[in-house]
């Protein structure tokens, strides 16, 4: 076990944080799940499952940040399509959630969901058989994204697509599946999506412990892919990446297939993507097309920006931070909340190249000198 | 000394927030739900200066079962699955009594869930396309059939029209009405090819082929209208493109649903001169309610030009119901006031009553009414009483078998009245 | 029927004699005539009976009551029930009385009350109208007058339609009155075969609407031979309206295509030169837009003139926000292109929020002018919108303005040796920070050009900017970085494409396919159609 933890967080110096920071996580995951189900609801100490939810909400996306981290901090892909990755994975979780409320739905069809049987559909479109079976749903969530990753990176890093064309071009992709998903005859519910959830494998999504569950689930699987980026980067292939990132047209002097680094790491952060999506689902409750939307995928940029891109826990600390002050601000000052967005976009960009990772590491660095001026006078 | 600001600013924040839930004790909460930001700010942030309005008034009064009623706002901000995370914030950690909220559809769909798993109350104030019917949910806009249905046999029986063009903006409250309405037609014979439906993105600004299109749909001898569910931002540039093309209002008439004061605020409105609107209430309407709620609008607001629209009209009538709900129930408890809802009457705005059904949809009269170049609405036809609003649509094949009915001994949001069973409950 | 005798008896009366009778008109309208004073008490559904008698009693002289009436302008006080005609809109209304046209300056809002009108109402005052304008002075009065007539033949009209040919001296009328008489001789069933036959012939190259519709209704004609000569002249005549009708696809095409070009020639500029995605370029045109509105406000009683003054304004304070912008941000991540993307964005999502403040979230109205509104018609299925023309030609002038000042001045010169090579240029002696400066004020500033034009078009409000922006990147990223004509070709390619889509496809798939399109197209070719050449290893 201890041989299996060492293994995942040997590597780069950035790496020393990944396991106390995975045993913060962890443990802070536990106690809010113990707290909420065997404290009683007066205590002082109890956690409402209104902050499970939005704590398990804040995870997923923590997860989807790491996912941008990876390919932007580490490979200098500024993807603002990975929205799509994470609603797609959404959807194929979505779709089985569909699947399980069977003949409960408004309209009792037992094979039909209820959005098709008032548009007057008559049987089940061929994309979404097998979807009742978790396993199937569980393998699309990973498969649609990396699919679709792989032949949009295959196209674009062997053609040579750069900088901020990728940039765009991730961006139409984004705007496209989102102007896709709206339309009613794609059969994915239009824009009121997939909601009104019953169950997964059986169990009430509504039930406290099914919720603690998930949050559980996403808390110890992002510590997993955590410390799983963590020795993929500092390996062999992560070296290349880097290098890939600091000169891509150096690194293909010296013989790499550049193309075939970045379009692996390309479809593994969109795979976790995808599944930070597919966890996303069953926690709020609906997925539609609104994930899609060019908005959404910049705003996650702008999380690992602010934790500080190329460190993987600081695109988590980011996302985490950004999201809870989003919660805060929006309930205090609603008008004021796009200003200090606005603002942070900027004054990270200018101030805080290397986010709040960077900062601290500044200051660590600073004392460090300081520390050996003085040991040395 | 800019830190010092910040850090006090934050702690005295934080501390309000803590303080805020501690002294509201013996206050009656009322949740607001409406996007203040984002895309629907736009309609959304008149809705909760109404309900602020309303509670400010019935304080006024004396508040409710001898305590104050507390306006708790939060900000959904146009995201769905906000809107489910705030109404389980509305109810778990600030446990209002009821909440007043949402707009589009599927913000009420991403309610819908909590709102019954938690057992709370909430009143939705918007036109929508039916096809639901919640314990937990009070329906006060209109249905298809207290809008939709009137309309069309407006233009038929009066303007004539015998072709139809059904445009809508490509979202779940258009395609259900555009349904209902084309199997409403084709009931009344209406053939296949004078029938034209047509969808476009939200949104949508370029509308240069399809006014084309309509145009030239409309010039076939028979006397054409367009039946409109466009939504929102869409309809400035479609209406700019009608009038731009010269399609006139006796030319082709376009009534829309989707389409009221506020928006119209918005717009230069002297090529829309004529066209139509279906709604339940006008700022036009000359009565003495309307007169005083105008009134006290603009006061409210301090803004001498603010208009008056139907949602604003659903939420005030919805507002007085709960309020006399509570009243007769003596209690905010839910389920109470829930059954004590069923037959409620209030007066309306536009010189009538309005009585809450047994399906959680409200009686209203129906009003058409034509577009003035103040943007104002003039009423041209009103139906003779009120219209039952119908939760379920008896021209959609998968719907026309079920009833909601929340009395005993139904007790069900959708009861299928061949198999007698009822589907779909979620408590 | 009865509308349609007195009309009859009304102009065989009047033809002789209207200058008498506009006289006596005159007279009856001073002694208050009792159909007036009808006017303000009867119910709205039956008023269409109160307007034949009007037009019985008064014919012609009612000419600018109807009018008025027409045009919802028609008002009568409450006190004495005198009828007067409301001038000026919004905040300026003041009333003159009816006929007589005196002002009554101290006429309040509150005194009077509408003479309400509805489209039944309207259908029936235009075709009143276009009777008593049958003997109108101006030619193309006549000529509309006659075509609002041609789905309303009977033998009466006919009789005087006529009557009218003979006299008529105007050649356009003269064959307007010859189609209506022809289109009435070819359904007419007790003329005989040869006649309607003939008259099927001559209407053969009308592309009225109503001879369409009246060919369409003798197709099924118990005559054989009559249906299938309609039946030929229609499709013949189908032929014609479906060129026709390509010829407006692509204008549709064209005119899309210039609100691209305008929506992204800012973005060419400041993207080529600099190397710089401004992800604010789609609130650099919302600016312009506001400043259209704010223009009107202060010059509401000409709106007319006001586009004029909006151009200069709106190119100003967009150009000035842009050089702002470039100095407090954009210079500061020189070589960071990435990260001046999100500094940018962060920058819209500020200039949004800020119009959402001071503005208020609801849209904002902008008012056309009048020489731009309606549309010039080339015959009766082609007809193109005046406001989408200036906007197209507007756009074109832009351009070519844009390639004279790149081509011809200094600083164009300048923007170019940056643009070809910034260190090179810079050891020359350009000061590169001045040109960065400039170019990205020039790019926004014609981004605020942008805005005004499409304030005519859409919303003015706080998400304008955000619907073009994703299109104008494609449209520069498809045309080729740094390559203004580039940006031209790709604009007008992706618009006519979108719009020859759009009616297989409907508008949504349309959009999805030349986005997906576009995307295959540059993995095809990376730097877009026209590339820039130089030497740069990538």
């Amino acid at each position: 076990m201890i041989k299996l933890l060492n293994w995942f967080s040997a590597g780069r110096t950035s790496g020393k944080y990944t396991l106390p920071f995975v045993v913060i996580l962890l443990s802070i995951t536990v106690l809010a799940s113990a707290a909420n189900l065997l404290l009683p609801q007066d205590s002082a100490l109890y956690v409402s499952t209104y902050s499970i939810t939005l704590l398990g909400k804040y995870l997923c996306y923590a997860m989807l940040a790491l996912a941008v981290d990876i390919i932007w901090g580490y490979c200098g892909i500024l993807s603002l399509g990975h929205g799509a990755f994470f609603a797609l994975g959404g959807y194929a979780m979505g779709m089985y959630l569909m699947r399980q409320i069977g003949d409960r739905g408004v309209y009792g069809n037992p094979l039909l969901p209820d959005f098709m049987v008032f548009l007057d559909w008559k049987e089940l479109p061929w994309f979404w058989l097998g979807m009742d079976q978790f396993w199937f749903a569980m393998v699309m969530a990973v498969l649609v994204p990396g699919l679709l990753a792989f032949v949009f990176g295959w196209l674009a890093f062997r053609s040579r697509v750069t900088g901020v064309y990728l940039s765009i071009m991730t961006q139409a992709l984004t705007y496209a599946l989102l102007l896709a998903f709206f339309r009613n005859e794609m059969g994915f519910g239009g824009n009121n999506g997939l909601t009104d959830f019953k169950e997964i494998l059986g169990f009430d999504l509504q039930a406290d412990t099914t919720r603690v569950s998930l949050f559980l689930i996403t808390a110890i699987l992002l510590a997993v892919i955590l410390m799983l980026s963590q020795r993929i980067l500092s390996s062999r292939l992560g070296k290349v990446t880097l290098a890939v990132r600091d000169s891509e047209a150096r690194t293909r002097f010296i013989g790499y297939r550049t193309e075939c680094y970045k379009v692996w790491l390309f479809v593994y952060s969109a795979v976790i993507a995808g599944v930070a999506g597919a966890l996303y689902v069953p926690q709020v409750g609906i997925i539609n097309p609104g994930e899609f939307s060019p908005i959404n995928s910049i705003e996650i940029v702008i999380w690992v920006a602010v934790g500080g891109r190329g460190t993987l826990i600081g695109a988590i600390i980011g996302a985490l931070l950004v999201n809870y002050a989003k919660t805060r601000f929006t309930a205090i000052m609603p008008d004021g909340w796009l200003f200090a967005l606005g603002a942070l976009f900027v004054l990270v960009t200018l101030y805080l190249p290397k986010g709040l990772m960077g900062l601290y590491g500044q200051l660590t660095s600073k004392r460090l000198t300081k520390g050996e001026q003085e040991a040395a006078s | 000394m800019k830190i010092k600001t910040l850090a006090s600013a934050i702690a005295l924040s934080g501390a309000t927030l803590i303080a805020l839930p501690s002294m509201a004790a013996d206050t009656i909460k009322v949740g607001v739900l409406h996007s203040l930001s984002g895309t629907m700010a736009i309609s959304e942030t008149t809705l909760k200066d109404t309900v602020l309005m309303m509670v400010e008034e019935q304080n006024k009064k004396g508040g409710l079962l001898g305590k104050k009623l507390e306006a708790v706002v939060v900000d959904p901000a146009s995201n769905w699955p906000l809107f489910a995370e705030k109404t389980r914030e509305l109810l778990t950690e600030e446990e209002v009594d009821v909440i007043f909220g949402c707009w589009t559809s599927v913000s009420r769909k991403s309610v819908l869930p909590v709102i019954e798993e938690l057992n709370g109350l909430m009143f939705y104030p918007v036109q929508y396309e039916g096809e639901e019917s919640s314990k937990n949910v009070f329906y006060t806009g209109a249905a298809p059939n207290q809008q939709a249905i009137p309309a069309v046999n407006y233009l038929k029986d009066e303007l004539g029209v015998e072709r139809w063009v059904l445009a809508g903006t490509d979202y779940v409250y258009p395609r259900t009405t555009n349904k209902i309405l084309e199997a409403y037609l084709k009931d009344m014979g209406v053939a296949e090819e004078d029938i034209m439906i047509n969808y476009t993105p939200f949104g949508h600004s370029d509308w240069q082929s399809i006014v084309s299109d309509i145009n030239k749909f409309g010039s076939a001898g028979k006397k054409t209208a367009v039946v409109s569910t466009i939504n929102g931002d869409a309809n400035v540039p479609f209406y700019k493109e009608l009038g731009n093309q010269g399609i006139s209002s006796e030319d082709i008439p376009v009534v829309a649903f989707s389409v009221g004061e506020e928006e119209l605020s918005g717009l230069d409105t002297t090529p829309l001169v004529g066209h139509l609107a279906a709604w339940n209430y006008f700022q036009s309407v000359e009565t003495e309610e309307n007169e005083e709620f105008i009134t006290q609008w603009k006061a409210f607001t301090k803004n001498p030009d603010r208009v008056t629209n139907d949602p604003m009209e659903a939420t005030f009538i919805g507002f007085n119901m709960w309020a006399n709900a509570v009243k007769d129930a003596g209690t905010t408890d839910v389920d109470a006031v829930e059954q004590a809802m069923i037959g409620q009457e209030t007066p309306n705005l536009t010189g009538g009553v309005a009585v809450m059904n047994k399906n959680h949809h409200l009686s209203k009269p129906v009003l058409i009414g034509e577009i003035q170049d103040d943007g104002q609405f003039e009423t041209v036809w009103e139906t003779d009483g009120v219209v039952a609003g119908d939760a379920w649509s008896d021209f959609l094949p998968g719907s026309k078998d079920l009833i909601a009915d929340w009395t005993d001994p139904v007790k069900c949001g959708n009861y299928n009245t061949e198999t007698k069973a009822c589907s779909g409950q979620n408590y | 029927m009865n509308a349609i005798l007195t009309l009859c008896l009304l102009i065989g009366a009047l033809l002789p004699f209207s200058v008498a009778h506009a006289a006596t008109g005159e007279a009856t309208v001073q002694s208050g005539s009792p159909m007036l004073l009808e006017l303000t008490k009867t119910k709205l559904s039956k008023m269409p009976a109160v307007v034949e008698k009007l037009e019985a009693e008064g014919g012609d002289a009612y000419l600018p009551l109807f009018r008025t009436w027409l045009a919802g302008n028609l008002y009568y006080v409450k006190s004495n029930r005198s009828l007067v005609e409301k001038m000026g809109s919004g905040k300026q209304v003041t009333f003159q009385a009816m006929f007589s046209g005196d002002p009554m300056p101290d006429l309040k809002k509150k005194q009077v009350k509408k003479v309400k009108v509805n489209n039944k109402l309207r259908g029936k005052l235009r075709s009143v109208i276009a009777r008593i304008q049958l003997t109108s002075e101006d030619s193309s009065v006549r000529e509309a007058a006659v075509r609002e007539l041609l789905a309303k033949l009977d033998k009466n009209v006919i009789g005087i339609l006529e009557g009218l040919h003979v006299k008529e001296q105007n050649l356009d009328v003269k064959a307007m009155i010859a189609t209506a008489l022809s289109l009435y001789a070819a359904s007419d069933k007790s003329n005989s075969q040869s006649v309607r036959l003939s008259a099927i012939e001559d209407l053969s190259d009308s592309l009225e609407n109503d001879v369409r519709n009246g060919l369409t209704k003798l197709t099924n004609d118990s005559n054989k031979a009559v249906a299938a000569a309609a039946d030929e002249a229609l499709v013949s005549i189908n032929q014609r309206v479906e060129r026709y009708a390509l010829v407006d696809q692509l204008f549709f095409g064209l005119s899309l295509g210039s609100v691209l070009l305008l929506a992204s020639i800012g973005l060419a500029i400041t993207f080529g030169v600099m190397g710089v995605i401004n992800m604010a370029h789609g609130e650099m045109i919302m600016l312009g837009a506001y400043t259209t509105y704010v223009v009107q406000l202060m010059m509401p009683n000409h709106i007319d003139y006001s586009i004029w003054v909006a151009i200069p304004a709106a190119f100003l304070v967009s150009g000035l926000m842009g050089v702002l912008i470039e100095r407090l941000v954009i210079c500061r991540l020189h070589g960071r292109p990435l990260e001046t993307l999100l500094a940018t964005f962060g920058i819209s999502l500020i200039l949004q929020q800020l119009v959402r403040t001071i503005f208020s979230p609801l849209n904002r109205q902008v008012s056309t002018p009048t020489w731009m509104s309606g549309s010039l018609e080339i015959n009766p299925v082609l007809s193109l919108t005046l406001n989408r023309l200036y906007i197209l030609a507007f756009a074109l002038l832009v351009f070519m303005a844009l390639v004279l000042l790149l081509k011809k001045s200094s600083l164009g010169l300048n923007v170019r040796a940056v643009s070809q090579n910034r260190n090179m240029a810079k050891a020359m002696g350009v000061k590169t920070e001045w040109v960065d400066a400039m170019t990205f004020g020039l790019g926004s500033g014609i981004a605020g050009i942008a805005g005004v034009a499409l304030s005519q078009l859409t919303n003015v409000g706080p998400n304008l900017g955000q619907s073009y922006i994703i299109d104008s990147f494609m449209v520069v990223v498809f045309g080729g970085v740094g390559n203004l004509m580039g940006t031209l070709v790709a604009a007008f390619t992706l618009g006519i494409a979108n719009k020859f889509l759009e009616p297989t496809t409907g508008a949504v798939l349309a959009a999805i396919l030349v986005l997906v399109f576009i995307i295959l197209f540059i993995q095809k070719r990376p730097k877009g159609l026209f590339p820039q050449k130089g030497r740069a290893a990538e």
